[in-house]
């Protein structure tokens, strides 16, 4: 139960995009058709999936202050090595990335060529680093952090198809030369996070 | 104008990072609740943008094209790590709002982009001057957002009073919608102002 409800407030409450500001760019930039972004979303899902837990394991057993109390030996008992955090989650997820393109070309070869280009622009993605930093702060353990990483894909995948069906449908409206394109995603943005806060309060 | 002035008042309105570009959005909407935290980060990334430039300029005939990337990600990432470490040690109150947003530099669209658009193919001197001006570019929009949420959301500016006190706050602008509208309006007067019309 504790799992579904972090699930539930991941995806809707604390909606990476639309609470976090994460993603943003990709966000922007893949929303102007529903398949493109259905793609990108569900190649978010998987690398966040991934990515999370793993960078769990390595922060744990490694990073950690007092992380390598494991190996036994008092010198590196004490070490606090966190401040590689971030250059290790980068190298991880960098080549997470790499592995999961390898993976699908071999086996999945349909979806790798759907997905295209976006699958190595996820590297700089900041939801995904945003992730395993989030994983950090909050203390996860490792169920939850692989609960959150996939969740927190889901609700990236979510608004990413929602914001590129309402671009779809407000493609013929009159819109003023200024706020097109952009500005008008940004308030359409705005207004879809507005929506998202009404599920806050919400609490299994 | 000189070639030189160009690189840098060019990303200043003509060519902005942020309302043109469309880059390095993420920390534009997250870190502008005040407009303390906006400075800190524009300060941040206008070290980093600045000085990734210039070694990726210096260091342009060194790097192999097939591991471009991953060399320019661990620059970044280097110089990521230096001013997070500093602010984590002086300003530790500071660093605890930002929380993970100094961290995400390394993901920030602006500085990769710049690296790859420009850096790769100018010498250093240039590229510097192209750090400094999106660098400008971009302090310049998080700091009218800030501007906008502090003022709106808590009736204050840089943490002093400018609306009196019945002003009740306006919760919206503090926010996510918030920055949303208001980094929308923005980038409405912006390209209008400039007549920049463009369907991205």
């Amino acid at each position: 139960m504790h799992y579904i409800s972090l699930a539930v407030e991941t995806i809707f409450i604390n909606n990476i995009v639309l609470a976090y500001f994460l993603g943003m760019c990709s966000f922007l930039a893949c929303s102007k058709k529903v398949e493109t972004s259905f793609g990108l979303g569900m190649a978010v899902i998987c690398v966040l999936t991934l990515t999370v837990p793993f960078n769990w394991f390595i922060q744990t057993y490694f990073l950690r202050d007092g992380a390598l109390a494991w190996t036994g030996i008092e010198a590196l008992a004490s070490l606090d090595l966190s401040f590689l955090n971030l250059i290790c989650f980068i190298a991880v997820i960098a080549s997470t990335v790499q592995l999961v393109e390898m993976v699908l070309d071999r086996f999945f070869p349909r979806l790798y060529t759907s997905l295209g280009i976006f699958l190595p622009l996820i590297t700089v993605n900041c939801s995904i680093l945003g992730g395993s930093l989030f994983m950090v702060e909050r203390h996860y353990n490792f169920a939850e952090s692989a609960v959150f990483g996939f969740s927190a894909g889901a609700g990236f995948a979510l608004a990413i198809v929602s914001l590129a069906a309402v671009r779809k449908k407000i493609r013929y409206s009159q819109i003023p030369p200024g706020l097109q394109g952009l500005g008008m995603t940004m308030i359409l943005t705005g207004l879809m996070s507005m929506a998202f806060m009404c599920f806050a309060g919400i609490d299994l | 104008m000189g070639a030189r002035t160009k690189i840098v008042t060019d990303p200043l309105s003509d060519n902005n990072p942020i309302t043109i570009q469309v880059l390095g959005i993420c920390s534009a909407l997250a870190i502008t609740i005040q407009v303390e935290n906006a400075f800190v980060m524009a300060c941040a990334l206008t070290f980093v943008l600045t000085s990734s430039n210039v070694i990726i300029s210096l260091l342009r005939k060194l790097i192999p094209g097939r591991i471009r990337m991953i060399v320019e990600i661990s620059i970044i990432a280097a110089l990521v790590v230096l001013v997070d470490q500093t602010l984590r040690a002086f300003f530790f109150e500071l660093s605890r709002q930002l929380s993970i947003f100094v961290a995400l530099i390394i993901t920030n669209c602006i500085v990769m982009g710049r690296a790859e658009a420009f850096a790769t193919q100018h010498p250093p001197g240039p590229s510097l001057l192209d750090g400094l001006g999106n660098s400008i570019g971009y302090s310049v929009i998080i700091i009218l957002v800030a501007t906008g949420r502090e003022i709106l959301g808590s009736g204050t500016w840089y943490g002093i009073r400018v609306l009196p006190e019945a002003y009740m706050g306006n919760g919206l602008a503090v926010l996510a919608p918030g920055a949303f509208l208001i980094l929308g309006i923005i980038i409405w007067i912006q390209r209008t102002a400039t007549s920049n019309f463009k369907d991205d």
